[in-house]
């Protein structure tokens, strides 16, 4: 009997410790929470002084996401959104579940300015084809068509470097981006319906180039010690992926929420994602990027469609896209 | 039938009826869930027909040249004893149930731009070959679906009673007065069945025609879910698509059964395969010979590529090779609940009634994985935390989607069973249960566990259907692969890809042993 009461006064208790540590629920895509991604450093971080229990919930990727709090709607247990990026701000900001982050004054390193209220960055790449070193790489989509190099690309359905792609041929080129692609329908060897299948391919040498980030070779050089790898610098400038995240409306604590998102603006969790996330930091960290980050290309040009045209642009670009390359 | 004469509904036949059911919800269901969520609508567009259009024509290209080609290999290995045919077997079943991505990666291997096939032709000053575009397409669904298609069809040869083989060897039977007399209709009611799951399979299975076609030439129903999905967020639309793709595996399907033709062998003493004719075996050796360096070169490309690495892979790999071993078997347990309730009352009901019956328990396959994961998702979210169903929900998809494959070699098996013994078992008033463990069950043992193999590889191999039912710390083995690869750790992917394999060959040869014990009586 008594070990019932003590039963019965340890479930009582349980709510009383839970609410001491109360849970942050962060949605976030798969790559983040991985063991090498960036998710358990930052839950350490952030855990050693929010007095909080921060859970990851992991989904494929940022589309995902979205799809998932549509899905959820209001009723949503998530209190911050990690994992959204540029193209997906206005589809996010159209159902009305997000609140503003409520970060001012915050001096990005962006190769834009950022002043959008609701979303913010906490980092940031360049979409870049990724080559041995070897490779005499063309330095334009132009001379890219009229080479014979090959390259492995992403399906715009189905990835988001391949959205990138996309997007970012179609900036540079308006209405000559259907040549352009017409054009490089002989370079490309395939259309992978993911990033990690087209850099499989890639490094088992199935093509010269693949798309990626100008960061990749980062990875390679710093945690592989293998500098075989670059990224093709080219004229008309980069697409850029700014990766946000997000405090929701309907969040039980939103304090929490605004200073988990401040948080990976700030020192601690900007040092941890370039080498963990393998992307430039959104705020450059006092001890500045790790080493083997200044060996990779710089854009002179960053290009990048603001967040409320993309959906217009993203449905012609597509249609484009479709008819070049099902010749 | 005799049951026939029975007015109520027999208890296994209720339990066949429900697993029927609970198939249709699942798969209508999801629908449903989807298209009543959905807000607003575009309806099919130009480009969708024309994804139809490519996913019929590479599903049925896939499905004749697999099948074309196994026929020499199932034979060869009907009528030949050798040693490592058991090991052979059970490595057939290999390509089949590995991730694409880990099947695509093993093929280019071999015949890839720096693959062995055109290193050798390089050397020898011939030109090189591209395994994209149309050739990459038959390439993949050949080494995918031959395999499934050799063991389906070898299932017919294994069927006939021993019987015929000695009488057609005691009347001196030419190999071509055999294949005539006893193969040539065996096959004709083994084809069409087999076809047919490789033609649905597929219908979803799209991303190898997608990696290796080269292009959006290879545009699929399933990647315009995607697109419905990811870019509009336009349920409606996704929800017509799935059922688009619905509609067009069940007409299939009912098709192809139409056209399966009745079983017209005779009983036998179920002695083993023993074979007098032993024509020229060049034939024979060449067609194992090219099939064997088809499908086993590029796997061992891969245990190449990935042995050095399987002792260094992080315990997370380890953790979740653990997960995917508990789904397995979870899915495999379902989909013998399933299927053995099924194809009794399939067998029961027989004619249309039951042909509908099947039809209804196939429709696992066609079922586009991201429209029911999200009508999964839409139906249970508000009663439960969708991360405490990622595992359970993912067992139970599975055994759905593997269901189809269990039918095709279980439903023919109880057909025979109760053809050859059912009079004799009703005479002796051997019913219900009694007649299922006593009769049924021990007869059909061998397709039953081939069938129980088959979903615990197939599920251990599935990346999840459930995308959504995303649970940070509960990654399956295939889930974990792509996660190593999206952190550039090619390395331990191509470690974390043989682990897979093994556990889903070991899994597979587990349950196909457990069946052939004594199979010799």
């Amino acid at each position: 009997m008594r070990s019932l009461i003590i039963l019965g006064l340890g479930l009582l208790a349980s709510p009383a410790i839970a609410q001491e540590r109360p849970v942050l629920s962060v949605y976030t895509y798969d790559s983040f929470v991985s063991d090498w991604g960036p998710g358990p450093a930052i839950e350490e971080a952030f855990e050693a002084n929010c007095a909080c229990d921060l859970q990851f919930t992991a989904l494929g990727d940022g589309a995902e996401l979205l799809s998932r709090l549509r899905l959820e709607g209001p009723r949503s247990d998530a209190d911050v959104v990690l994992g959204l990026d540029q193209n997906l701000i206005a589809a996010a900001k159209d159902t009305g579940l997000f609140a503003d982050a409520g970060l001012a004054d915050v001096a990005w390193d962006l190769p834009i300015a950022w002043d959008d209220p609701v979303f913010a960055p906490y980092d940031w790449g360049y979409f870049a084809f990724v080559h041995d070193a070897g490779f005499d790489a063309p330095n334009s989509f132009r001379d890219l068509a009229d080479s014979d190099a090959t390259i492995v690309i992403q399906d715009p359905r189905s990835s988001t470097p391949g959205l990138g792609l996309l997007l970012w041929v179609k900036n540079a080129y308006g209405d000559d981006a259907p040549r352009i692609w017409a054009d490089l329908a002989d370079n490309v060897v395939t259309v992978t319906k993911g990033w990690s299948e087209a850099y499989g391919l890639f490094l088992e040498g199935e093509a010269d180039m693949v798309l990626s980030y100008t960061t990749s070779p980062a990875y390679h050089l710093i945690a592989e010690d293998d500098d075989s790898k670059q990224a093709a610098s080219f004229v008309e400038g980069h697409y850029l992926q700014i990766e946000v995240a997000g405090v929701l409306e309907a969040s039980d604590e939103p304090d929490l929420a605004r200073d988990f998102v401040a948080f990976m603006a700030g020192d601690t969790a900007q040092s941890i994602l370039p080498t963990t996330n393998w992307m430039y930091p959104a705020v450059t960290p006092e001890g500045g990027l790790p080493d083997g980050f200044d060996t990779l290309i710089e854009p002179q040009v960053a290009l990048l469609y603001p967040s409320d045209e993309v959906p217009e642009i993203r449905d012609a670009a597509l249609d484009e896209w479709l008819t070049a390359l099902s010749r | 039938m005799a049951d026939r004469a029975q007015p109520l509904i027999r208890p296994l036949t209720l339990l066949g009826l429900g697993a029927g059911a609970l198939v249709l919800a699942l798969v209508l269901g999801s629908v449903a869930a989807v298209a009543w969520r959905a807000e607003r609508g575009t309806g099919l567009r130009p480009s969708d027909w024309a994804a139809l259009r490519f996913t019929l024509w590479q599903a049925t290209l896939s499905a004749i040249f697999s099948v074309a080609l196994a026929v020499p290999v199932a034979r060869a290995l009907a009528r030949r004893r050798f040693r490592g045919r058991t090991l052979l077997v059970t490595l057939l079943g290999a390509p089949f149930i590995l991730p694409v991505i880990v099947a695509v990666l093993g093929l280019i291997m071999v015949f890839g731009r720096s693959g062995w096939v055109n290193a050798a032709l390089d050397a020898a000053g011939l030109p090189m070959v591209s395994i994209y575009g149309a050739w990459g397409v038959v390439l993949a669904h050949v080494f995918f679906n031959l395999p499934l298609a050799t063991r389906m069809i070898l299932q017919g040869w294994l069927d006939v009673p021993s019987e015929r083989f000695r009488l057609a060897a005691s009347l001196g039977m030419r190999p071509r007065a055999i294949f005539r007399q006893i193969e040539l209709p065996m096959l004709a009611r083994v084809l069409p069945g087999a076809a047919l799951v490789i033609f649905l399979i597929c219908i979803t299975s799209f991303a190898v025609a997608l990696t290796l076609g080269g292009g959006p030439r290879a545009t699929t129903v399933e990647l315009a879910i995607y697109q419905a999905f990811r870019f509009d967020f336009d349920l409606s639309r996704a929800a017509l698509l799935a059922l688009l793709q619905l509609a067009v595996t069940a007409a299939a399907a009912l098709v192809a059964l139409r056209v399966s033709a009745p079983d017209a062998m005779g009983a036998g003493l179920d002695r083993a395969l023993r074979r007098w004719d032993q024509p020229h075996p060049a034939f024979d050796v060449a067609a194992l010979g090219v099939a064997m360096a088809f499908l086993l070169v590029p796997l061992g490309a891969l245990a190449l590529r990935g042995a050095p690495h399987v002792v260094s892979l992080p315990p997370e790999v380890w953790r979740a090779a653990l997960r995917s071993v508990l789904v397995a078997l979870g899915s495999a347990f379902l989909t013998a609940l399933l299927a053995l309730p099924l194809a009794v009352a399939i067998q029961r009901l027989g004619g249309i009634r039951g042909r509908t019956l099947e039809v209804a328990g196939m429709l696992g396959i066609a079922a586009s994985p991201l429209v029911i994961g999200t009508g999964l998702f839409i139906v249970t979210f508000p009663f439960i935390a969708p991360d405490r169903l990622t595992l359970p929900v993912t067992a139970l998809v599975n055994a759905v989607m593997a269901l189809p494959f269990a039918l095709r070699v279980v439903v023919p098996a109880v057909e025979a069973v109760e053809a050859q013994f059912g009079p004799l078992a009703t005479s002796l008033g051997l019913r219900g249960w009694a007649r299922l463990r006593l009769l049924i069950l021990p007869r059909i043992r061998r397709p039953f566990a081939f069938a129980l193999g088959l979903a615990a590889a197939l599920s251990m191999g599935d990346l999840g259907v459930v995308a959504l039912f995303a649970d940070a710390d509960a990654a399956t083995l295939p889930l974990q692969l792509y996660r190593l690869m999206g952190a550039y750790r090619m390395d331990d992917a191509a470690g974390a890809a043989l682990v897979l394999l093994a556990l889903s060959l070991v899994a597979f040869w587990l349950f196909d042993r457990g069946g052939r014990v004594d199979a010799d009586v």
